[in-house]
């Protein structure tokens, strides 16, 4: 084959090198420095001291009293953290999912030309950073915000509604933050649908509600899961919503890193133990849902 | 007989555009009926109605005597072979011809058995275990087939299941679907834009356009026995002349043909002045001189089973003459004056 013709795949290695190279200088260095770093001792300043120890995982997980050399109990204080975000993480992604279907759904269904009005419409809240909209947000919510005022004035509630500092507000701002990532998987694979198949379901004595279980959904379902990853996994790690948005008794993972790496209490390696240990959850819950869509279904 | 399906003045509208202008008509319990017509003329649009996928606007459909306006499709004791198959492309085969089973509540080893059966009588027996995917395009016609018919549907409805088929496929499909309706005894109803489909098939055809039935009746009648324009032109091929018509009696009409000469054919009108004529090019013979038609060949046109003579009349139309391409036939050079004989009714009188 002539070189540079159509299917030519010796230019292929090439013109892959900028992505290669892009991955590994800002994905793969990070990850394992940061790996690395887990594994090392704790310079006061901030900071690592080459020294490798175990000690930021035994932090995590064990309460060994003040000095250290009591019997170790499981330390909860991190664990329930990570039990909040995933919990929070969760949520956000069953709302994201009941609100993003829909909208989605609706969308697909539109003549071809207005779809894309309605996906432009969908993408504009991205105009703006998303750090001023939670802080938008805030305003929105706050004791003297326009949503607390209004209910006020119609005279529904008599003292404002606490709704900033809370899990409700932690909630609210990841369900804003990510609700697009939910709708345009979801669009793609609804788009992609062939409704001859709804009305082959109906004509085959399917209601329903048995067509969208057992035809619609299966066939969407690359789409939700592509969805549910995108809302799940960065609610997960979420910092500027439970920041913004929570209180003391809203921390959340993401919280925790930025302390333990930026705060002038600051332990780097445990920081770093804290990333790891995030990653391998989020890569276990990918393994679990890639193992979800590729099992086949009994009839 | 008993009617399978009636429909009664049925009428279809979106929005101000009028799909479906009052159709009436009746399929007989245990018939192939085809709905024949051009793209775009309501066939697929009244089959949609009969399934329960388009709301009807206007009028009734009965589905043995039992009116059925309310009912969604799942609840219509029909099924449909669609077009584009729209198998479930995440089930096996097996599970596509079962499903209809699965959804009426039937058990599990049952339906199992007769999803095999119906596999079995579309010779796909081997490729149960398959995804839709994995197979050709006839054999996804054969399982959208086994599909429609395993719930056994009372009346089975085919929205141009062939036109994605290749020739050869689609001529071998057409003879197999026939007996399959007769071994099975359920009503058919096709829907189809390729006459020869139609012909080959059906007990009996509707032949559509715009919106409207045009004429009903077996093939045969269909071919020989258009009552308009529309149906002489769609079915096969014709010559189409502008006569003036003496005196209709008893559904025989005097017509005089473009050269002077008077005669007699069957008519679909009864009242006399200018109508059509409607000559099928295969029913004439070719003469030196004399006939009834006189005309001048322009061209001839090599069709391997056939030739196409295409003369000029005198009056400036076209008209074209199909011989059988036998040894016998003494093939005219072009420019040669001929005279073109009709065989018995080979004309017909069209009521437009």
């Amino acid at each position: 084959m002539a070189r540079g013709a159509p299917g030519d795949r010796s230019l292929l290695a090439p013109l892959l090198l900028p992505t290669w190279a892009v991955i590994g200088l800002f994905m793969v260095v990070p990850v394992a420095v940061m790996s690395l770093y887990s594994f090392l001792t704790r310079e006061f300043r901030g900071g690592v001291d080459w020294t490798f120890t175990l000690s930021a995982y035994d932090q995590f997980f064990f309460d060994r009293g003040l000095f250290g050399d009591e019997r170790p109990r499981l330390e909860w204080a991190y664990i329930s953290i990570f039990w909040r975000s995933i919990w929070q993480a969760a949520v956000a992604t069953v709302l994201c999912l009941l609100v993003g279907f829909p909208t989605a759904w609706f969308i697909a269904t539109r003549p071809a030309r207005s779809r894309a009005v309605w996906l432009f419409l969908v993408t504009v809240p991205y105009w703006v950073n998303l750090l001023i909209r939670t802080v938008s947000l805030r305003f929105l919510l706050r004791d003297t915000g326009p949503l607390n005022q209004a209910l006020m004035g119609l005279g529904l509630i008599d003292v404002p509604l606490p709704i900033v500092n809370t899990n409700f507000a932690v909630q609210v701002g990841l369900f804003y933050s990510y609700l697009p990532f939910m709708v345009l998987p979801i669009y793609a694979a609804v788009e992609r649908y062939d409704f001859a198949l709804s009305e082959a379901a109906a004509d085959l004595y399917a209601s329903r509600w048995t067509a969208l279980r057992e035809v619609v959904l299966p066939l969407v379902k690359p789409g939700i899961v592509a969805g549910c990853l995108l809302v799940f996994v960065p609610s997960l790690g979420a910092f500027l919503a439970p920041d913004l948005l929570g209180g003391a008794k809203t921390f959340m993972i993401g919280s925790l890193i930025d302390e333990q790496i930026k705060g002038s209490q600051g332990n780097w390696p445990f920081g770093a133990a804290v990333a790891v240990i995030l990653m391998t959850l989020v890569l276990i819950a990918l393994l679990l849902y890639a193992r979800a869509i590729t099992r086949e279904r009994p009839a | 007989m008993h009617s399978a399906i009636e429909l009664r003045q049925v009428v279809k509208r979106y929005g101000t555009t009028t799909a479906i202008h009052g159709v009436t008509l009746g399929i007989r319990d245990n018939e192939f009926f085809t709905l024949l017509g051009p793209s775009g003329c309501g066939k697929t649009t009244l089959l949609r109605m009969i399934a329960g996928f388009e709301d009807v606007t206007e009028g009734e459909i009965l589905l043995f005597d039992e009116g059925i306006a309310g009912r969604e499709p799942n609840q219509r004791p029909v099924n449909t072979v669609f077009q584009h198959y729209a198998l479930f492309p995440h089930m096996s085969v097996l599970d596509n011809v079962a499903f209809g089973l699965k959804m009426k509540g039937v058990d599990l080893s049952t339906r199992r058995a007769r999803a095999g059966q119906m596999l079995e009588m579309v010779h796909l027996s081997d490729f149960a275990d398959r995804m839709p995917s994995q197979l050709s395009g006839g054999q996804q016609q054969r399982v959208a087939l086994a599909r429609a018919l395993a719930p056994e549907p009372k009346v089975l409805l085919l929205d141009e299941p062939l036109s994605a088929l290749d020739l050869k496929l689609r001529q071998a499909m057409r003879v197999e679907l026939k007996q399959l309706q007769e071994e099975t005894g359920i009503t058919f109803v096709f829907v189809t834009h390729d006459q020869e489909e139609a012909l080959t098939m059906s007990d009996r055809i509707a032949v559509m356009s715009s919106g409207r039935v045009q004429q009903v009746g077996p093939p045969r009648e269909i071919y020989e026995a258009p009552v308009n324009r529309f149906v002489a032109d769609f079915i096969g091929e014709t010559n189409l002349l502008e006569v003036e018509v003496e005196a209709v009696e008893g559904g025989v009409a005097r017509v005089v043909l473009p050269g002077g000469h008077r005669i007699a054919c069957p008519a679909a009108t009864t009242a006399a002045g200018r109508h059509h004529l409607s000559i099928r090019p295969e029913r004439l013979t070719l003469g030196t001189l004399g006939g009834e038609i006189e005309g001048t060949v322009e061209r001839v046109v090599y069709l391997g089973t056939d030739l196409q003579i295409i003369t000029r009349l005198d009056g400036g139309a076209a008209f074209d003459v199909r011989l059988q391409n036998s040894a016998r036939v003494a093939v005219p050079a072009p420019g040669t004056r001929v005279g073109l004989r009709l065989e018995e009714g080979a004309a017909r009188l069209l009521a437009d």
